[in-house]
């Protein structure tokens, strides 16, 4: 597991330190998940005590956002007078996204599956 | 001897120990009434920690950065956990033989959907230019959204605030639109879920099923990269018109 840990640590470190030195939008963990990703596609399998590490942290991953959710009631004033108009936003764009995505996903997978 | 309560308080309200301690035993709870609810979405467990927590903070008159001193060394785990999503994806790739196009084709539309829908509503209801260009990115993970927020003019911190929001209103309502829609295979709830409700959505989809979190972790990576690649393209030929 500690093992594990410093390899999650590492890509993470790496992808910061990509970020910072070229400057780019994307985050740092986010470059290490695709620095992760490359190295285990390379592989040919994912390694025992990785794969529970990752397992485990990721099967509480909502636990992880509570701070930031905290923060978010904290920061509720940012909304302002035009709060109706960002909650409809929110929640119409979020069933639309919803449904088109998952639409077009079980359409074509059925196709695909159907085709051969 | 008489215990002094006050510096017992002074001590607790301080403490990073308290504001993590808290925070898990808040999450558990959460958890635990979701359980009991037989898992309706609508019951998230972060919401009711978030509220917990929130009256907690309110009832003892203690603000957020003071919370926040403990409550970091959760929220830093943010950071390994995106990492580890590479696993899972890369077991759903190793295994998937062919589909690529249909997946590229649901990230097409849907990352579409996410960001010009939220704008043309927003647009609709009378909101700000600022506050339209801060929802635009809301359906990606909060770092990227915010940068992509900063470069196109909206307000970072109102970006922030609108991820979490998507998450947590994805998470919970997410689930009853798929089933009004009859979208029944794994993969499609899964991949919808990621990309709608990023992170969020994604935890919520990884303790369901063990398919459904490896699609949507892929949603959140490949809608992460499309949305800070498209979205300041499309402000940049708005701009120029």
């Amino acid at each position: 597991m500690l093992v594990a840990l410093t390899q999650l640590l590492f890509c993470q470190l790496a992808g910061e330190v990509i970020a910072r030195a070229f400057d780019l939008a994307v985050p740092g963990p986010v470059i290490g998940m695709g620095l992760l990703l490359a190295i285990l596609l390379y592989r040919s399998n994912v390694p025992e005590n990785l794969d529970s590490t990752a397992t485990g942290i990721l099967s509480h991953l909502s636990l992880l956002f509570v701070p930031a959710g905290v923060g978010v009631v904290a920061h509720l004033g940012v909304l302002g007078n035009e709060w109706q108009a960002i909650l409809g936003s929110l929640v119409g764009s979020t069933i639309a996204t919803v449904l088109v995505t998952g639409w077009v996903l079980q359409k074509m997978h059925r196709r695909h599956r159907d085709a051969t | 001897m008489q215990p002094d309560f006050e510096q017992v308080w002074v001590y607790l309200s301080a403490s990073p120990l308290t504001a993590l301690t808290v925070t898990l035993m808040a999450y558990l709870a959460g958890d635990w009434i979701y359980q009991k609810s037989g898992r309706m979405p609508v019951l998230n467990p972060v919401l009711i920690a978030v509220s917990l927590i929130t009256v907690g903070l309110t009832l003892a008159d203690i603000d957020y950065w003071t919370y926040f001193e403990g409550a970091q060394f959760v929220h830093f785990l943010l950071g390994p956990a995106t990492v580890s999503l590479a696993v899972p994806v890369a077991k759903l790739l190793k295994t998937m033989r062919g589909g690529f196009g249909s997946l590229l084709t649901a990230l097409a539309c849907g990352s579409a959907t996410a960001a010009g829908s939220a704008v043309l509503i927003a647009d609709l209801m009378n909101a700000s230019t600022q506050t339209v260009l801060s929802l635009a990115p809301k359906s990606v993970t909060t770092p990227i959204a915010m940068g992509i927020s900063e470069r196109i003019g909206g307000l970072p911190s109102l970006t922030a605030v609108c991820v979490i929001m998507t998450g947590v209103i994805g998470a919970m309502i997410g689930p009853y639109v798929l089933n009004a829609a009859r979208i029944t295979s794994w993969d499609a709830r899964g991949f919808a879920m990621g990309m709608a409700a990023h992170g969020i959505g994604t935890a919520r989809a990884i303790q369901i099923n063990k398919d459904a979190g490896a699609f949507a972790s892929l949603a959140v990576g490949l809608n992460g990269l499309a949305t800070a690649t498209l979205i300041p393209i499309f402000w940049w030929i708005w701009q120029s018109w």
